[in-house]
């Protein structure tokens, strides 16, 4: 890989909880390209959520190091290290503050980075809202009056409001139904060629990955145990974990698969 | 505003409670057009109608030196609210920031803050608040200062948990994603998220701190005469109970409907905001 946009050098996190160090993340390393969307996949527990904070910058690791465009990002991010890595959250229930309006909290990235003109910040919410598919005046909204795929575009929003180049995803349609969560799918997959996006699309759900992933990642108990093309892992998983992973994927028998495929013909 | 309309039809304690309070609140505010003898809450002496049962035109009866037991009883209800607002406007933004800093922070923050509320609120509050007035000269304003050093520590603990709860919540974290400050966190984050249960909890404690600036008159130790005072208006009385009952039975009563209204709005506005205590 030529110019990574993130590369994780041996990170290791251990967490100290009474007196007994656990160790969440264990030398893991690995190069995320520009442009692509590598998943993570693993069990809860798995030490995929403490990366991801790792590399947000909530917490710095133990040992080791995470570099942005090859420049390693220090224990106290500045600004624009923040501004460069974005976050959308598993549940849009509690991302959004319910005391504030949805235009509050679009608008909250904007003032931080001071991007764009003042006066105009008010109106690029309404843009960002339109690019997620929503209306601009639901920016006059409170949370609560918003459904939950509604309220994770506006998340969604809130991320591009940075206009970062790295996303994190961190299980953002396993708190939906499933309708909803192939229509995110096919935003976050419309916003990334659009926008040129990277993701790090952390999951649990395989289905979802092979839908929208080009890598994958798999982690057991804070170790990566394997990483490959979205293609090589469904078709010849190395690892005995990996193994196991995908075969306790639900399967769709051939009649169900072609009942599938009917239906989605005639939706189209 | 039709939900809180409707949650006062449903619940006639709590109507009955925003009743109280604006009666109180009324006489208060008009006590100059409202007292039969306004200059009664002064020192003024009439001993032809000293100690004098209720009758018209002294509904309430007069005391001692023959003041107007009603038109005192306005007044002091005036210095009453006064002081609670006065105490309440110092205590809870102290007590509120306080809450929220240890409460967002943590470790030594937190350790520190919560340990010295934890000293303050060990002193039962009336003898933190007596010893400090009798230390002090007692006025008004050491009243509200000895009562306000004792009811802060009260909205600390009360923020501090609902702080440590919010922080968990994904809102916090995408703040700190955004790289937002930690004011911008703090105030206008997780603050507008505990506003309901503060302003639930100054509600009822508006009764609490007329009820105990009462009982340090009652003691001697707060508003000193001439000026009206619910708590020294019963103390007074009290020594010719039984047979000028009116003296005790009258300011006794109109503590009990402020701090009785303000429980009642208390516990409107809990189920109107939805919180949980």
């Amino acid at each position: 890989m030529t110019n990574p946009i993130l590369s994780l050098n041996s990170v290791t996190k251990t967490f100290r909880t009474g007196g007994r160090e656990v160790r969440a993340v264990d030398g893991v390393s690995f190069d995320v390209a520009e442009g692509e969307c590598l998943a993570i996949v693993g069990e809860s527990g798995s030490g995929k959520t403490t990366i991801a904070n790792m590399i947000l910058g909530i917490y710095p690791p133990t040992s080791g190091t995470i570099a942005y465009r090859g420049e390693v990002l220090p224990r106290r991010r500045a600004l624009s290290h923040r501004r460069a890595i974005q976050l959308v959250q598993q549940n849009p229930l509690s991302s959004l503050n319910p005391k504030r309006t949805v235009g509050a909290s679009l608008r909250l990235p904007l003032d931080v980075h001071g991007i764009g003109d003042r006066s105009r910040r008010w109106e690029r919410t309404g843009e960002l809202l339109e690019e997620v598919g929503l209306p601009a005046d639901f920016r006059s909204r409170a949370p609560a009056a918003l459904s939950g795929g509604q309220r994770q575009r506006v998340a969604i929003a809130r991320a591009l409001a940075c206009e970062s180049d790295l996303v994190v995803l961190d299980e953002p349609t396993s708190a939906l139904d499933v309708l909803v969560q192939a229509r995110i799918l096919r935003l976050l997959k419309e916003l990334r060629e659009r926008r040129g996006l990277t993701y790090l699309f952390i999951t649990h759900d395989l289905a979802v990955v092979r839908n929208i992933a080009d890598r994958v990642a798999v982690f057991e108990k804070g170790r990566m145990v394997e990483i490959d093309d979205v293609e090589a892992i469904f078709t010849r998983p190395q690892h005995p974990y990996t193994r196991g992973l995908i075969s306790a994927v639900p399967v769709v028998t051939r009649e169900e698969q072609e009942l599938k495929d009917s239906l989605t013909k005639e939706e189209a | 505003m039709r939900r809180t309309l409707a949650i006062l039809a449903g619940n006639p304690l709590s109507a009955l409670g925003v009743l109280l309070i604006a009666l109180v609140v009324l006489s208060a505010i008009f006590a100059d057009f409202i007292a039969p003898f306004p200059e009664h809450r002064g020192a003024v002496v009439d001993f032809v109608n000293f100690n004098k049962p209720p009758e018209w035109p002294y509904i309430f009866g007069t005391d001692l030196v023959g003041r107007d037991l009603f038109s005192r009883i306005l007044y002091a209800y005036r210095i009453s609210l006064i002081l609670g607002v006065v105490v309440l406007a110092v205590a809870v933004p102290i007590g509120v920031t306080v809450g929220l800093v240890a409460g967002y922070f943590g470790g030594w923050t937190e350790a520190i803050l919560m340990r010295i509320t934890d000293v303050f609120l060990s002193i039962p509050p009336l003898v933190l608040a007596m010893s400090m007035m009798g230390l002090l000269e007692p006025t008004l304003t050491n009243g509200m200062l000895a009562v306000t050093a004792m009811w802060w520590p009260w909205y600390t603990r009360l923020v501090y948990n609902l702080t440590r709860a919010e922080k968990e919540e994904g809102y916090v974290l995408a703040a700190e994603v955004i790289g937002a400050s930690k004011a911008h966190i703090i105030f206008r984050e997780i603050l507008p998220n505990c506003v309901p249960s503060i302003l639930t909890k100054m509600t009822l404690d508006l009764g609490f701190v007329i009820l105990i600036a009462s009982s340090l008159s009652f003691l001697g130790l707060g508003v000193q005469p001439p000026t009206p005072d619910l708590g020294s208006m019963v103390a007074e009385g009290a020594k010719y109970l039984p047979d000028s009952w009116w003296l005790t039975v009258f300011p006794g009563l109109a503590i009990l409907v402020a701090v009785f209204g303000f429980n009642l709005l208390g516990d409107a506005l809990r189920e109107i905001f939805g919180v949980d205590q």
